[in-house]
């Protein structure tokens, strides 16, 4: 029992750290897009009244990506905003391998499918990715 | 307006709203909606869509400091989470067929259900309740720090009906592209007989794994806009991590009453603007 409780303890600091990696480095991409965005935007008025929608390139993972590398600040914070979504996934992930090394094969299988269902909706589901 | 100030007043908005939803372990994307759609006047699906990603942000945000501090269950929180996650699924894909008067509505009646739970008196909770089967046997019963200093041991009750109220909470998450923290702490506390801060902490690590199973079907729809979830994303953030650095120390009571006061004239607003088509 007190090898288990150890375990557990070990898991939860991890995931509290990768958690804590995942959230900075997405705000501070979001953050270095944001100065760009503003820098070359702030002056132009705000209008989100009317909904139409993002353009392609902002809707998917390859779209994003090259809009980031040409310094596009709407690229590069929507690029932040992709590594927020990926941290509970990588979260999740690394789960199953923290249950496996305490040889929980119940819920290894639970976090599996949890997994499955979030990489359906990322990759199975539009064209995000 | 010019897109600098406009900046600021919505990361300013989302900061208290991060705050307020961290400390009450309600969400912050419950009040993000109402305040961007009503106040700012962003069309509704903007407004979701930039919320859903910031509450990814606040349950991760939160959740990274609450783990330290041995509250939250990570086996109940992921048994749950296979609800939560087909449920937002659900949800998301929903979202497509509703239109925005509708997506208003059900948006009133949420924010004054929400309301209404917090406002209820919560039951004396009940300690030393008999062991489930099930819940022994998923091995959910555990230990947490109690009040009086020292491990208080819990046993986890009605496995079955706090699933199905998962699903539900992941269903409206995915919908209205919120953490629907009230509806996952009601299946806890209430249903499940977990204690109130396990409860609001296993709810604040669930969320961000209940809205990344929706946010990739809200990014490729276009409902993701850079400028607009940028602030509400940071502001959030900073609103939430502040809100979780508090609450292991702070009296929740109080607080809750506050906010569903703020909860329940935003629903009246909301339910009014979706019903007289003013959205």
């Amino acid at each position: 029992m007190s090898t288990r409780n150890w375990t557990d303890k070990t898991i939860e600091e991890i995931v509290g750290t990768l958690l804590r990696v995942g959230v900075s480095l997405s705000a501070f991409v979001v953050a270095i897009g944001a100065a760009i965005y503003l820098a070359r935007h702030g002056r132009e008025p705000a209008n989100y009244r009317v909904f139409h929608g993002e353009p392609s390139d902002l809707r998917s993972l390859s779209g994003i990506v090259r809009d980031a590398f040409r310094l596009r600040g709407r690229g590069i914070i929507q690029l932040g905003l992709l590594l927020l979504i990926a941290t509970p996934v990588a979260r999740v992930a690394f789960s199953i391998w923290g249950f496996a090394e305490e040889h929980d094969r119940l819920y290894m299988i639970f976090t599996g499918i949890v997994l499955i269902v979030l990489l359906y909706s990322l990759l199975g589901s539009g064209s995000a990715f | 307006m010019n897109i600098l100030e406009f900046t600021i007043l919505v990361a300013a908005g989302s900061f208290l709203a991060g705050l307020l939803g961290s400390l009450t372990g309600l969400g912050g994307g419950v009040v993000l909606v109402p305040l961007l759609s009503l106040f700012f006047k962003v069309d509704i699906r903007y407004a979701i869509g930039a919320s859903l990603v910031s509450v990814i942000a606040t349950s991760s945000g939160a959740a990274s400091a609450y783990v330290r501090e041995g509250f939250s269950n990570i086996r109940i929180g992921m048994f749950l989470e296979i609800a939560t996650t087909v449920g937002a699924l659900v949800g998301a894909f929903l979202a497509a067929f509703i239109s925005t008067k509708a997506l208003a509505t059900i948006f009133g009646v949420m924010l004054l259900y929400s309301a209404y739970l917090s406002r209820k008196p919560r039951p004396r909770a009940q300690r030393n309740l008999p062991p489930d089967p099930l819940a022994t046997r998923l091995r959910m019963n555990g230990d947490f720090p109690s009040e009086e200093g020292g491990m208080r041991h819990y046993n986890v009750q009605r496995v079955p009906l706090g699933f199905s109220l998962m699903f539900g909470a992941g269903a409206l998450s995915g919908l209205l592209g919120i953490g629907s923290g009230a509806v996952k702490v009601l299946a806890m506390d209430q249903a499940m007989k977990i204690p109130f801060k396990v409860s609001t902490t296993t709810s604040n690590f669930m969320i961000g794994v209940t809205a990344a199973a929706s946010a990739g079907v809200y990014l490729s729809r276009g409902y993701v806009d850079p400028g607009l979830a940028m602030p509400v994303m940071l502001g959030v953030l900073a609103g939430s991590m502040l809100g979780a650095r508090i609450l292991v120390k702070a009296e929740t009571k109080a607080l809750r009453l506050v906010f569903s006061i703020v909860i329940g004239v935003l629903g009246l607003q909301m339910l009014y603007k979706g019903l007289t088509g003013g959205i």
